[in-house]
């Protein structure tokens, strides 16, 4: 009884994750029914994933942006920007594909720091200076591309946006083995580094998950890839940028938790005079975040670049927006200090859910626009009203 | 009989998982001054926040009788309707606004939605008068001091025909002369006919200004006593308070004084806003090893810019002055290089400069020196909780494991946190800025015994306090400032308040050494 009690309490605890991964499987069954089945087809499925990318990519910046207590508001320009140098540098300039790619990402790099250092050193708040930032780039983005559209890009620059891994089977066997070795790889990784972090918390004795929720949950975790990874490899394969956005979900999710800058950066967000009075050099973290951020906003351009086959001066329109809603729905806090990079990612899938099944509903724009804006306003009400039931005295 | 202006029967109030307050009865007479006290978590501010209509009527069992009538407060706007006000010890003025402004603050002379200037200037006035501030009451709050401030909170709570009149630790923000004013006026408001019920940990001051005084340990009442006929002294409160007598309010200590670690030399500091005002003046000091150290000076008085200067110019605009750590000279220009040359700074306010308190505590302990427990730029985390859970234990923290977040601890606990994580640093040199400040009389203990202890480690201790008996008790020798001037250097023997006391109110030639 107890033991029971003991397990509601820890799921209460646990309210906010837990919500999020049933509000994820509530919307995914909901245009599962709504649209007759369209939605977990495996061409819907691996489309979801491709046509999303840049939105979590994003993400993954953005989140560690917010949990220093900042904001970008300028990655949506940046985004256009760099997919109108890639342009230029490919089409124009005859820059081979693979140096523009390393070019474009040091322009991303560059207004990192132009942007970084109005906002760490020079002390101007980063809404401010990305909002300058948003409206520059795009002017930028004008200027080089002189109001045109410049297209096509060679095939090699248009896969790392819409390519796959190569089919081992040939194209003849029903599942396609790489992708089905990736997942299962994947999947074990998953359960041999749960288990391995479990048994360590035990071994110190602060582990306070209940054995059964832990077993759902990574029976749970492993049953969604496994799924994907099904349906991935029924269809087309592996989509060369699930690669670049897993590497990235993976490498960012373990700086944030188990790094010394990851540290740094939730102590500047938590509370910034007290990581100053630490010794910790929070100008320079806040400006390391904002030259990732910048390198990451280009990684995004180049792959919405390429996957659209086109350098845009309107591209990018309105993403900082998406990113940011990705980020607050996956539980970050406005006042910084909190949020999570797996968090950014779930928020961002639900984005991409509701975009993909409305779109498929054939519901109008302006309808995808107002159920976009009340489901991020319900997210964070629901954080606040869990924030304030959990205050105590 | 009935000269009781408030009567609460029978409190009890539960929270989700732990009884907060138990059987708890209350009465207070008509126009005294009615202290409560109690360690830190004992229930004293939930009482209040009862009786105020914080926690409306309904969530609590009991009833309470306020001038006769049984009263069922919904909202704290209907307490105050009638009668009953509470200050809290975070002060709630609006900085921007005049200090008449925040005394009409959502009660303004107005007609027909208009304010009416001229009225509301003129009767803020008369209350300012009142409380005995002389200010001008267009003077923007955030211009005046914390102490002004303090009675521009009691001016406001007149304006709303107070009659019983709530403190929460009404003084513990204010510096010696400060709380003195604030006391005096207490008194006079009593001579007008002004209930006051204060809560307060300075039993000095209970003392000098109580009729009774009501204590409460565990969310339960131990007893109230009428401190004209019993003879009550300190001793006699801490003994209810926290259950047990204390022996001695400060544990014995022998001193084991080595070479010295740190010299200040020819320190000055300029205020960061305004760049001609200096705020230290040609400080010099030092501290040896094992030697514990205090700084005593009234608020204002420099102490923590002193302080904070040195340690990695955290304060303070055109610094000069040299360092020297271990004989040699040493820079200390950044946090990070203060660190690195063995100081350590535990500050005065903890929430706003010490803690990340959405934070767990093993991250709190861990963050100065994340390089003790990684490699290339990774945490151990395993090693990180091995290292809080030691400090834990060591350190009596109380909590129900080393993930609990620090904003949910007592200021005891708190400061505990604090500490271990300047200890884990294992710094040479340890500067405590009010290191007993808001914590309980049982945990103020433990902090001095840690302190002891570190000192016998061989590490030099600063302590800088607003409480001269602490100083008295635990220091080895204690530096007077006044105005950003070193007054004094005081050995042990000659410390006493009343010396101490003088040398922090009025300058004198500079010793020549």
């Amino acid at each position: 009884m107890s033991a029971f009690r003991s397990a509601l309490n820890y799921l209460g605890s646990q309210l906010r994750q837990v919500g999020l991964i049933i509000a994820l499987l509530a919307i995914t069954i909901f245009f599962q029914i709504a649209t007759s089945g369209i939605t977990l087809k495996p061409i819907n499925v691996s489309n979801l994933i491709v046509q999303n990318s840049y939105i979590l990519i994003l993400a993954v910046g953005m989140v560690m942006v917010i949990i220093a207590g900042h904001i970008d508001l300028s990655v949506g320009s940046v985004v256009a920007f760099v997919g109108a140098m890639a342009g230029v540098m490919i089409t124009q300039w005859n820059i081979p594909w693979w140096a523009a790619i390393v070019l474009c990402l040091g322009v991303g790099a560059v207004v990192g720091v132009w942007q970084g250092f109005w906002i760490a050193y020079f002390g101007i708040p980063a809404f401010i200076v990305t909002l300058a930032g948003m409206l520059t780039f795009r002017g930028l983005t004008q200027i080089a591309l002189q109001n045109q559209q410049i297209s096509p890009f060679p095939d090699e620059f248009r896969a790392l946006g819409s390519g796959f891994l190569p089919d081992l089977g040939g194209g003849t066997t029903l599942l396609e083995p790489l992708t089905m070795g990736i997942g299962l790889l994947a999947t074990a990784l998953l359960v041999a580094q749960g288990i391995r972090s479990r048994l360590a918390r035990k071994k110190y004795d602060v582990e306070d998950e209940p054995f059964a929720w832990f077993i759902l949950k990574l029976v749970f975790t492993a049953g969604i890839i496994l799924f994907i990874t099904y349906l991935l490899a029924s269809y087309r394969g592996t989509p060369i940028v699930l690669v670049v956005l897993g590497l990235l979900t993976v490498v960012y999710a373990a700086v944030m938790a188990n790094s010394v800058f990851g540290r740094h950066v939730y102590a500047i967000g938590g509370n910034l005079n007290a990581a100053a009075l630490s010794g910790i050099k929070t100008k320079r973290v806040t400006f390391m975040l904002f030259v990732n951020m910048g390198v990451i906003s280009a990684l995004a351009g180049l792959i919405f670049t390429a996957q659209l086959n086109l350098a845009n001066p309107k591209a990018g329109d309105g993403f900082e927006l998406d990113a940011i809603a990705a980020v607050f729905i996956g539980g970050a806090a406005v006042t910084g200090g909190i949020g999570t990079v797996t968090g950014a990612i779930i928020g961002g899938l639900i984005i991409g859910l509701l975009n993909n099944g409305m779109s498929i509903l054939g519901v109008g724009t302006e309808y995808q626009q107002l159920i976009k804006g009340l489901v991020l306003l319900a997210a964070v009400a629901f954080d606040v009203y869990n924030k304030r039931r959990s205050g105590g005295r | 009989m009935t000269t009781n202006i408030l009567e609460m029967r029978s409190i009890t109030k539960t929270f989700p998982g732990v009884k907060a307050l138990q059987d708890v009865s209350l009465a207070v007479q008509r126009g005294h001054i009615h202290a409560i006290c109690g360690e830190n978590g004992a229930g004293k501010s939930t009482l209040m926040k009862v009786l105020s209509g914080v926690y409306p009527a309904g969530t609590y069992d009991g009833e309470i009788v306020f001038e006769n009538e049984t009263v069922a407060f919904k909202s704290i706007n209907e307490s105050e309707a009638t009668g009953v006000v509470i200050i809290h010890q975070e002060l709630a003025l609006s900085p921007f606004l005049s200090i008449a402004e925040n005394i009409f603050l959502g009660n303004e002379q107005q007609s027909g939605g208009w304010i009416d200037w001229n009225k509301t200037n003129l009767e803020a006035a008369k209350l300012l008068a009142r409380v005995g501030l002389k200010d001008n009451p267009i003077t923007k709050v955030r211009d005046i001091g914390v102490g002004k401030q303090q009675l521009v909170e009691i001016a406001k709570a007149l304006s709303k025909e107070v009659k019983l009149l709530i403190l929460d630790e009404p003084t513990a923000a204010l510096n010696d002369e400060d709380s003195a004013h604030l006391l005096d006026l207490m008194k006079h408001l009593k001579g007008q006919g002004i209930t006051s019920i204060m809560i307060s940990h300075k039993l000095n001051e209970i003392k000098a200004v109580a009729d009774e005084v009501t204590i409460i340990r565990d969310g339960k009442l131990i007893e109230t006593l009428d401190m004209h006929t019993d003879d009550i002294s300190e001793e006699r409160i801490i003994k209810g308070m926290v259950g047990r007598d204390l022996g001695s309010r400060y544990p014995d200590h022998t001193p084991h004084i080595g070479e010295e670690l740190l010299r200040v030399e020819d320190w000055n500091v300029y205020h960061p806003l305004d760049h001609q005002r200096k705020v230290v003046k040609d400080a010099n000091i030092s501290v040896r090893a094992g030697e514990i150290v205090g700084i005593a000076g009234l608020m204002g008085a420099g102490r923590t810019e002193l302080a904070m200067s040195v340690f990695g110019h955290s304060y303070g605009h055109n610094i000069s002055g040299k360092v020297y750590k271990n004989g040699a000279l040493v820079d200390t220009s950044t946090v990070a290089a203060a660190i690195d040359h063995g100081l350590a700074y535990a500050t005065e306010d903890r929430k706003r400069y010490g803690l990340n308190l959405i934070e767990d505590i093993k991250r709190n302990i861990s963050l100065v020196s994340l390089h003790k427990i990684s490699k290339r730029g990774w945490v151990d985390s395993n090693q990180e909780i091995v290292v809080a859970e030691g400090y834990r234990k060591s350190m009596n923290i109380k909590a129900p494991s080393v993930e609990a977040l620090a904003g949910k601890l007592s200021g005891g606990n708190q400061q505990k946190v604090v500490l271990s994580k300047w200890m884990f640093s294992d710094p040479d040199v340890l500067i405590l800025d009010e290191p007993t400040r808001g914590i309980d009389v049982g945990a103020k203990y433990e902090i001095y015994g840690i302190i002891n202890k570190l000192a016998d480690d061989g590490k030099g201790v600063i302590v800088i306090s607003s409480e001269l008996p602490e100083l008295i008790g635990i220091c080895d020798r204690i530096y007077t400032i006044f105005e950003g001037r070193i007054t004094a250097d005081v050995p042990r023997g000659q410390a006493t308040a009343e010396y101490l006391m003088q040398h922090m109110t009025q300058e004198r030639e500079k010793d020549n050494r």
